[in-house]
C-alpha cells in the first residue's frame, strides 16, 4: 500500500504515497469492535435497547446508499422511496410464498435491483434537476400501481405473513441482526466500491460528464452501477422497514419523507464522504429523539437545516472537520507524505 | 362515452397545466434551475387566495391585484436570498435546496392550515356553464384556459419584443457572454423568478377554485408541470401549451374509461415520451442535461 | 480623470484559474487613441488578459485603472458603461437571436448613444442586409462583423478585440481591418490580439508580447524589429 516515489531532481527529498494512515487503522479497528459489540448486544439487552438501534442502523443504511448516488455520482434522486416500497412489497410477496421473511430481505433487495434496470433506462437519460423530478414520477407510478393492485391490498395495504412462528424476543433480535447486517454491508460495500477506480470515475462524472467521457470514463456504466446498487440496497432497507412495522401500505412505504431524511442526513453529515452519512444519521436520530419524532414541525426543521447546511456549510459536518483537521477515518484517496507543501 | 366532450375538457384542463408549467420552463431555460418547490409555491398561492378572499369577503378573483404582486415579490426574494446563493455552491445545490424548501413549505402549510382539503371562493363563475351541441363547458374551465393562453402569449411577446426579453434570451443562449457584453444578470434572474412564482400562484388559484387543494398537493402539481414541460419540449413556451394539452386530454379521456387509471396514464405518457424523444416534441435541442448548453427560448 | 495620463492602465495582474496561474504580474499601459497589438503563442494569456480587463475574469492581485479610476472590482456591465467593450474570442454570438437583436443586447449598458443602429449598419454594410436573420445562420466573416458591431453598440472608448481574423479568408479580414482603421481614425483606443504578426505590426502603435503569462516585450512598434518580436514570442534568449 505504500510506494516510494523518488523524483528526478536531486535536491528534493523522496515522498511516500500511501492510501492508509495510522488514524485509519485505529478507527477501522474501533469500528470492527463496535460492530462486534452491536452483534452480541441482543444477548444482553431486550427490545427497548434494540428498537432505537434498529432505527439508527436503518438511517445509516439509507444515508450511505443515497450518498453513493448523490454524493459520489451526482445523481440527485428524490425517488428512492420507490425502492423502499418495492422492497417492502417484495418481502410481502416473498413471505406469502412461504419463504422465511428474514432470508427474504436478500430476495427483496435483488428484486428491487432488477426492477431498477429498466427504470434506469428511462431516468438516466436525464441529469440534475430533471433527473430529480423524473425519480419523483417513478415513485409516484409505483405508488399508484400498488394502490391499484388488489393482490397487495390496494389502498388498505397488507400484513407481513410468515412471522407467526417467532416469539417476540426472537423476532426482534432477528430483525435487529438483519438491520445490522444491511447497514454494515452498505457502508463497507460503498466504501470498498468508492475506494477503487469507481470512486474517482464517479466523482469525475459527477463534476463534468463530458470531460470524464473524453478521458475514457464509461459515464453510462458508472451511473448505471451506482443507480442499481443504490436501488438494491434501498430495497433491502424497504424490506427491513416491513419487518419492523409488520404492515405495508402505499402512502407510508412510498412516502417522499424518506427522501427528505436522506437529503438531510447526507447534507448535514457530509456529501461525498463515507463517514458523513453515518454522522448525519446520528444527528437525525438525535433530532428525532429530542423532538419526539413525527409531526409537521419536525419535518420543517429537518428540511430547514438541510437547506441551511447547503448554503452555509456545504461540505457538512464531516466535510468541514476533515478539511479543517485533516481527519479521515475511512480514506478513499491517496496521501502524500514526506514532502513539504 | 362522449369523446368530443372529453377531448374539449381535456384541452381546457391542459391550459391549466400549461399555466403551472410555464414558470418552470422559463426558470429552467434562463437560470438552469429546476425549482422543486414550484408546485408547492402554486399551492401557497391558493392558500394566500383563501386567506385574502376570506378576510375581504370577496371571490378570489378580486384579490388577484394583491396576490399576484405579492407572489412576484416572493419569487424575487426567493431568487436573491436563496437560489442565487445556492448557485454559487455548484450545480447540484439548487436542486437540493429547493427540495428541502419544498419539504419546509408543505409541512409549514400543514401546521398552519391542517391537512383538510380546501376550496376557493370563485363567485358566480364557479357555477356557470354553457352548452354547445353535446359539449358542456364550464365558464371557469374556459376562463382558466384563456388565461393560460393570454399569459403564455404575453410572455412570448415580452420575450420577442422587449429589451428585457432580448436579455433573457441572450442569457439563455450564453450566460457568460451575456454578462460580458453588459447584461446585468442578477436583476434579470430576479424578475424571471418573480414571473415564475406569480404564474405559479395564478395557476394555484385556478386549481383551488376548480378543485380542492391541501398542503401536500404541491408535489403532484410539480410533477404535472414538469411532465408538461418535457412532453412539450424544454425551452419552448408554445411547446409547454401543447404539452399541457397532451396531459389534460390523456387524463380526461382515460378518466372517462376508468377514473382510477387517469393519473397513471398521464405518467406513462410522460415516460413514453422520455423513451422516444427525451427532448420533447418541440425542443430546439435534444439534450436535457444541466450543464449550460446553448438553448433557445421561445 | 487624468486627460494626460494613460486611458487604460494595468499593474501587477495575477490571474488564476483554480490552482493554475495564468498571468504573472502583468503590467501594461495604453494611451488614449493608441492601438496596441497583443501577441503571443496559444496559451500565453492574451485572452485571459483581455477578459480580466473587461471584467469577465477576476484578478487575484493587481490593479486595472481606467481614466485614472480603479475599476478592478467593477463588474462587466459597469465597465461597459464607462467605455470598455470586448469582442470575445470565437465571436460568441447569441445563436437564437437575430443580428439586430445581438447588436441591441450589446447596447443595454452603453456608455452613450454615439453608435445607434443606423451608424453601425453604415460601418458594416455586409450585415445590414441580414439584420433580421438569426445569428447562427451567418457566415464566419459576417458573424465576426456582428460581434464587433455588438461591442460598438456600447459606444466604447476602448475596444478590445480577441483574434478577429481566426478562421476567416484574407479578403474578409481585410474588410474588417478597414473598419478598425476607421475606428482608429475616429479616435477609438484599440487593443487587438492578433496571430498574424505582420498585420499586427502594421495596424498598431505599440506592441506587447506575452509568454507563458508574463510580459516578454512591450515597446512602440517603431522601436522593434520583426525578429525581436519573434524572439520574445518564442522565449528565445532567456536564461
Amino acid at each position: 500500500m505504500t510506494r516510494d516515489v523518488t523524483s528526478s531532481r536531486d535536491a528534493e527529498p523522496s515522498a511516500t504515497v500511501s492510501r492508509w494512515s495510522r488514524t485509519a487503522s485505529v478507527s477501522t479497528g474501533a469500528a470492527l469492535l463496535v460492530v462486534a459489540f452491536l452483534a452480541v448486544l441482543p444477548y444482553f439487552v431486550g427490545g427497548q435497547a434494540e428498537q432505537p438501534l434498529i432505527t439508527l442502523l436503518t438511517f445509516i443504511a439509507m444515508a450511505t446508499l443515497w450518498n453513493l448516488l448523490a454524493g459520489f455520482s451526482g445523481l440527485t434522486s428524490f425517488g428512492q422511496q420507490a425502492y423502499i416500497g418495492l422492497g417492502a412489497y417484495g418481502l410481502y410477496l416473498v413471505a406469502s410464498h412461504g419463504i422465511n421473511p428474514f432470508a427474504g430481505v436478500l430476495l427483496a433487495a435483488i428484486g428491487a435491483a432488477v426492477v431498477s434496470l429498466p427504470v434506469s433506462a428511462l431516468v438516466l437519460r436525464l441529469s440534475g434537476g430533471y433527473f430529480a423530478v423524473a425519480t419523483l414520477v417513478i415513485a409516484a407510478v409505483f405508488q399508484i400501481a400498488a394502490t391499484l393492485s388488489p393482490s397487495v391490498g390496494g389502498t388498505t395495504g397488507v400484513i407481513l405473513p410468515g412471522l407467526a412462528g417467532y416469539g417476540d424476543v426472537l423476532r426482534e433480535a432477528l430483525t435487529y441482526w438483519a438491520t445490522l447486517a444491511v447497514a454494515v454491508i452498505s457502508v463497507v460495500g460503498v466504501y470498498l466500491l468508492v475506494r477503487r477506480t469507481f470512486g474517482l470515475d464517479a466523482r469525475a462524472v459527477s463534476s463534468d460528464p463530458v470531460a470524464a467521457a473524453s478521458s475514457g470514463v464509461r459515464v453510462g456504466r458508472i451511473r448505471l452501477l451506482a443507480y442499481v446498487i443504490a436501488a438494491g440496497g434501498t430495497g433491502a432497507v424497504g424490506a427491513l422497514i416491513a419487518l419492523q412495522t409488520l404492515y405495508v401500505e402505499p402512502t407510508t412505504v412510498f412516502s417522499v419523507q424518506y427522501s427528505v431524511y436522506m437529503l438531510f442526513m447526507v447534507l448535514v453529515g457530509g456529501l461525498g464522504t463515507v463517514e458523513g452519512p453515518i454522522i448525519g444519521a446520528l444527528v437525525l436520530f438525535a433530532l428525532q429523539e429530542t423532538l419526539s419524532a413525527d409531526g409537521a414541525w419536525y419535518l420543517v426543521i429537518v428540511g430547514g437545516l438541510a437547506v441551511a447546511t447547503t448554503l452555509v456549510a456545504s461540505r457538512g459536518i464531516w466535510g468541514f472537520a476533515s478539511e479543517r483537521f485533516g481527519w479521515s477515518l475511512l480514506p478513499v484517496g491517496y496521501r502524500v507524505r514526506g514532502h513539504d507543501r | 362515452m362522449n369523446w368530443v366532450n372529453a377531448v374539449i375538457q381535456g384541452i381546457l384542463l391542459g391550459g391549466q397545466y400549461a399555466l403551472i408549467a410555464c414558470g418552470l420552463s422559463l426558470a429552467f431555460g434562463v437560470m438552469r434551475i429546476v425549482n422543486l418547490a414550484h408546485g408547492d409555491l402554486a399551492i401557497c398561492g391558493a392558500y394566500l387566495g383563501l386567506v385574502l378572499s376570506s378576510a375581504l369577503g370577496v371571490p378570489v378573483w378580486v384579490t388577484l391585484p394583491l396576490l399576484l404582486p405579492a407572489a412576484f415579490a416572493a419569487g424575487m426574494a426567493l431568487q436573491v436570498l436563496l437560489l442565487g446563493r445556492a448557485l454559487r455552491h455548484g450545480v447540484l445545490a439548487p436542486v437540493l435546496v429547493t427540495f428541502g424548501l419544498s419539504a419546509m413549505i408543505e409541512n409549514l402549510l400543514q401546521v398552519a392550515a391542517t391537512s383538510d382539503p380546501r376550496g376557493l371562493n370563485g363567485g358566480a363563475l364557479t357555477l356557470a356553464s354553457f352548452t354547445v351541441g353535446s359539449v358542456t363547458v364550464s365558464w371557469l374551465f374556459l376562463a382558466a384556459f384563456l388565461t393560460a393562453c393570454a399569459v403564455l402569449s404575453g410572455l412570448q411577446l415580452a420575450l420577442s419584443r422587449t429589451s428585457w426579453g432580448r436579455q433573457v434570451r441572450a442569457i439563455a443562449d450564453d450566460l457568460d457572454t451575456a454578462r460580458l457584453v453588459g447584461v446585468n444578470v442578477a436583476p434579470v434572474f430576479a424578475t424571471v423568478a418573480g414571473i415564475a412564482v406569480a404564474t405559479a400562484a395564478l395557476a394555484g388559484v385556478f386549481i383551488g377554485t376548480i378543485g380542492t387543494f391541501d398542503p401536500l398537493a404541491g408535489t403532484n402539481t410539480l410533477i404535472f408541470a414538469f411532465e408538461a414541460v418535457v412532453i412539450g419540449g424544454i425551452g419552448s413556451l408554445a411547446g409547454t401549451l401543447i404539452g399541457g394539452i397532451a396531459l389534460g386530454v390523456t387524463q380526461v379521456v382515460v378518466g372517462e374509461i376508468n377514473q382510477a387509471y387517469a393519473v397513471l396514464a398521464v405518467h406513462l405518457l410522460f415516460l413514453a415520451v422520455l423513451v422516444v424523444r427525451p427532448g420533447g416534441l418541440f425542443a430546439a435541442h435534444q439534450a436535457a442535461h444541466e450543464p449550460r448548453r446553448q438553448g433557445a427560448l421561445g | 480623470m487624468t486627460p494626460d495620463g494613460p486611458l487604460l492602465e494595468i499593474a501587477g495582474l495575477d490571474v488564476f484559474y483554480g490552482d493554475f496561474q495564468a498571468l504573472f504580474g502583468v503590467s501594461m499601459s495604453v494611451a488614449r487613441g493608441c492601438v496596441t497589438a497583443l501577441v503571443g503563442a496559444n496559451g500565453a494569456g492574451k485572452t485571459t488578459l483581455l477578459r480580466t480587463i473587461a471584467g469577465a475574469q477576476a484578478a487575484e492581485r493587481g490593479v486595472v485603472r481606467y481614466g485614472g479610476t480603479d475599476i478592478t472590482a467593477a463588474p462587466p456591465h459597469r465597465r461597459i458603461s464607462r467605455g470598455i467593450a470586448l469582442v470575445p474570442e470565437g465571436r460568441k454570438l447569441f445563436p437564437s437571436l437575430t443580428v439586430e437583436e445581438n447588436i441591441q443586447v450589446g447596447a443595454v449598458a452603453a456608455a452613450s448613444g454615439a453608435w445607434p443602429l443606423e451608424r453601425i449598419y453604415d460601418a458594416f454594410p455586409m450585415i445590414a442586409t441580414r439584420r433580421k436573420q438569426r445569428a447562427a445562420t451567418l457566415s464566419g466573416g459576417e458573424q465576426q462583423a456582428v460581434a464587433i458591431a455588438r461591442a460598438l453598440a456600447a459606444a466604447p472608448s476602448v475596444l478590445l478585440l480577441d483574434e478577429i481574423s481566426l478562421g476567416l479568408a484574407p479578403r474578409v479580414v481585410e474588410e474588417l481591418y478597414q473598419v478598425l482603421h476607421g475606428l482608429r481614425a475616429a479616435g477609438t483606443t484599440l487593443v487587438i490580439v492578433e496571430q498574424d504578426l505582420s498585420r499586427a505590426m502594421d495596424a498598431s502603435d505599440q506592441l506587447v508580447c506575452l509568454l507563458e503569462g508574463r510580459v516578454a516585450l512591450a515597446a512602440a512598434v517603431t522601436e522593434v524589429t520583426r525578429d525581436l518580436v519573434i524572439a520574445a514570442y518564442f522565449g528565445q534568449g532567456r536564461s
